[in-house]
């Protein structure tokens, strides 16, 4: 079978990101920008399955600036088959990405989708969802594990009280949470090899979808700063701390 | 400044007599044969000790002595009854005065991250830890100059530096405990050495108490003073024998925008030497790191400790760690892929994984940077060299180590500063043997000697290596160390038992 994996190009996890002084956003210049690390591991589990001989083909797709095509050679060199290249200028909310995405499901045509469950620069957690939906297929969301029987698909999820496991038909969306797999390196020799894939490049046009923008960000801040914390020599000067300072009982 | 340190505006104490110093002419350092030739502690002088740096400055308790009086790796221990923990210069210039005139030896202390045994006690000295000061005093923005107190974490330094768009030339393993004091003291190396140079060069000044507690305010923020002699360097790797750093002003290179990681998987040495070689032809101009380490560091460090990970699928005779720092991310991009490719296609290389993220190369460091820990847990009977050798005989003193040891169970590791010629060579057994330790030293320092290397490259003497310092260095070298140290130190309380052993 086919499998579609999607990766975003976010700033780099370990970044220490800055504001801009106007509040219009976060400052990327200079920035480190990496592969958003859920969408690592979605490339990850689709190689696996590849190596598997589940996979037919693993084909990555990614909708953004021309810097995008970055993320997609690094999957590439993971073991990605091919890549499709949706260039935008402006970030896109997460409803217009899923439904590019819809459009490049039915060229397509995988019966896997798998997305990273969120970005860690909006942390929005749609995509996926979003998708799923417009496709009126069966979602498997924060796997933990995924697992081919068959035509279906097992997918244990991580879920507040536990794990819960789902068996879905396929064709089917995952979205994968960070306990999936641990992504390999990129080495040397898939790297060079992933210089030759092809990446087809396509417009939002192409896709027949309109860049509409419903959300408007109004500003962006930093949280407050942490305030220093005070050691305190009594219970009693605890419990008035409590109660006058933080005012919590 | 608007970084939310409070600065210290620090007074230069004037003793109010002046210092009569021993002339040197004859009378050179003799080492003391014991603590015999200094006085006991008595319960006035700690009271007095104890009245100069307040209650939160003094650790008497005897488990709570045991950090103080015992070394990282666990093989020496002291017994001292006091240590110190001083908040300002002028503390230890009260604690200094008064050690010399009663004749009480003192062992500066740091992060106590030393290899050789030289930060702990080796009787019942006073420790005088300086841990408590780690104020940033200044820093220029615009020179990239910062001043600091002795106390200051290394990994604290590096990561205010930082956040001010500068690098500290300094890094190390042991980042998160040892302090910049400690680091000058012994003149670390550590893994940027290669790209920026020795503390020698980066540091502009030093403030130093001396062993009668006058204190020397050398701290300076120009790059060029050619008036006098260079007293500072005479601190730096003294190993807290000849003064007491309390501050150092330091010169930090600007932050580079791109930093690449990459782990290579090399057949041989000699590719291996090759590959250093190639490497400062092709990319030396952004080189900042290139480290090696063996397949049996390797398969150690990933076998016992759970957070270190090899990104091979297969394992290889060597591994190199390259670092490139530069301006332009898609340049050194480029030229590393291009340098990485060409040797590939050459042979010289088996594999590379290049990190995609910060994340992988934090990874790629910390299967660097653990090997001591996983050295540590290896065994109980660790022996560890820190040796200079000529790049072409760099590894067959561990080959020979590994025939010669062959018939006991022990792990020889070996990995190092290789840009530098610094080899770190490891043995560790469970078994306590004493004809494993026979041939083991003193052959690998005379090995060392016959090939022209260092048996300290920067580690340092400390109480470990110093019976072997005239494998290293010459009797007049030795015998005019001895009369500086015995210039600046009459009275010998600091850091006695230190660098000089009584055989010399």
């Amino acid at each position: 079978m086919k499998v579609l994996v999607t990766v975003k190009r976010v700033v780099d996890y370990a970044v220490k990101v800055r504001v801009k002084p106007d509040g219009s956003g976060v400052d990327l210049s200079n920035t480190k920008m990496s592969m958003n690390p859920f969408c690592e591991i979605a490339v990850e589990e689709a190689v696996r399955l590849k190596e598997a001989k589940v996979a037919s083909e693993v084909i990555v797709a990614s909708i953004g600036p021309s810097q995008s095509s970055e993320q997609i050679r690094t999957a590439l060199a993971m073991g990605a088959d091919r890549g499709i290249h949706v260039e935008v200028e402006k970030e896109l909310p997460p409803l217009v990405i899923s439904r590019a995405l819809k459009s490049i499901v039915l060229k397509e045509k995988p019966s896997l989708v798998i997305l990273g469950k969120q970005a860690i620069d909006d942390d929005c957690n749609q995509t996926g969802q979003m998708l799923a939906q417009f496709l009126d297929w069966p979602q498997g969301t924060f796997a933990s594990k995924v697992k081919v029987v068959g035509e279906k698909l097992q997918v244990t999820r991580e879920v507040d009280r536990g794990l819960e496991t789902l068996e879905l038909r396929l064709p089917a969306v995952v979205t994968c949470d960070l306990r999936l797999n641990e992504p390999r390196y990129a080495t040397l020799p898939n790297i060079m090899k992933a210089k030759k894939k092809p990446i087809e490049k396509l417009g939002l046009k192409d896709l027949n979808c309109e860049p509409s923008y419903g959300l408007q960000t109004l500003s962006i801040f930093e949280p407050p700063k942490r305030q220093g914390g005070n050691k305190v020599e009594s219970v009693a000067e605890l419990i008035e701390k409590l109660r006058n300072e933080a005012k919590v009982i | 400044m608007v970084f939310g340190w409070t600065t210290v505006f620090f007074k230069t104490r004037q003793l109010g007599y002046l210092n009569q110093l021993r002339t040197i002419s004859q009378t050179a350092y003799t080492h003391p044969s014991s603590s015999a030739a200094f006085s006991k502690l008595s319960s006035e002088d700690i009271s007095y000790l104890k009245g100069i740096v307040t209650p939160r400055g003094v650790v008497e308790e005897k488990e709570a002595l045991e950090p103080f009086n015992t070394d990282w790796i666990g093989k020496y221990k002291g017994n001292t009854s006091l240590a110190l923990k001083p908040s300002c210069t002028d503390q230890v210039s009260q604690i200094l005065q008064f050690c010399y005139e009663k004749k009480l030896p003192i062992v500066p202390q740091g992060g106590n991250t030393g290899l050789v045994g030289g930060s702990v006690p080796v009787f019942d000295e006073i420790v005088l830890n300086l841990g408590n000061m780690n104020r940033i005093r200044d820093f220029d923005s615009k020179s990239g100059i910062v001043t600091c107190e002795a106390g200051v974490v290394l990994e604290t330094l590096s990561n205010f530096v930082n956040e001010q768009g500068y690098t500290f030339p300094l890094d190390l393993g042991a980042k998160g405990s040892c302090q910049i004091g400690g680091n000058l003291a012994t003149n670390a190396g550590g893994t940027r050495f290669l790209r920026y140079g020795s503390l020698h060069g980066s540091t502009l000044g030093l403030e130093v108490v001396l062993s009668n507690g006058k204190v020397l305010n050398m701290l300076s923020s120009l790059r060029k003073d050619n008036t006098g002699y260079h007293l500072p360097h005479l601190f730096i790797g003294s190993e807290g024998t000849l003064g007491v750093i309390t501050a150092a002003s330091i010169c930090c290179p600007k932050k580079c925008r791109s930093v690449h990681t990459a782990l290579l998987g090399v057949e041989s040495f000699d590719k291996v030497t090759e590959l250093l070689v190639r490497c400062k032809d092709e990319v030396g101009e952004i080189l900042s790191a290139f480290e090696f380490m063996d397949r049996n560091a390797v398969q150690l460090a990933t076998k016992l400790l759970s957070h270190v990970r090899d990104p091979f699928s297969s394992t290889f005779p060597f591994y190199v760690l390259i670092e490139t720092s530069g301006s332009n991310e898609n340049h050194d991009m480029e030229k590393l892929e291009k340098f990485l490719e060409s040797c590939y296609s050459a042979d010289w290389i088996s594999d590379a994984v290049l990190a995609q993220d910060q994340s992988q190369m934090n990874q790629l460091w910390t299967l660097r940077e653990s090997m001591p820990e996983a050295v540590n847990r290896s065994g109980k009977y660790i022996f560890k060299y820190d040796l200079s050798i000529p790049l072409e005989h760099f590894y067959d003193l561990v080959s020979e180590m590994r025939s010669r040891l062959a018939d006991y169970t022990c792990q020889v590791v070996s990995w190092g500063h290789i840009g530098d010629c610094n080899l770190h060579l490891n043995i560790s057994s469970s078994d306590s043997n004493e004809s494993l330790s026979n041939l083991i030293e003193p052959y690998v320092y005379e090995w060392t000697r016959a090939h022209g290397g260092s048996i300290s490259a920067e580690h340092g003497v400390g109480r470990v290596k110093s019976k072997y310092l005239s494998m290293s260095k010459d009797k007049q070298v030795i015998d005019l160390m001895k009369q500086m140290k015995q210039l600046l130190d009459p009275h010998g309380i600091l850091n006695p038992y230190k660098i000089f052993s009584k055989e010399e």
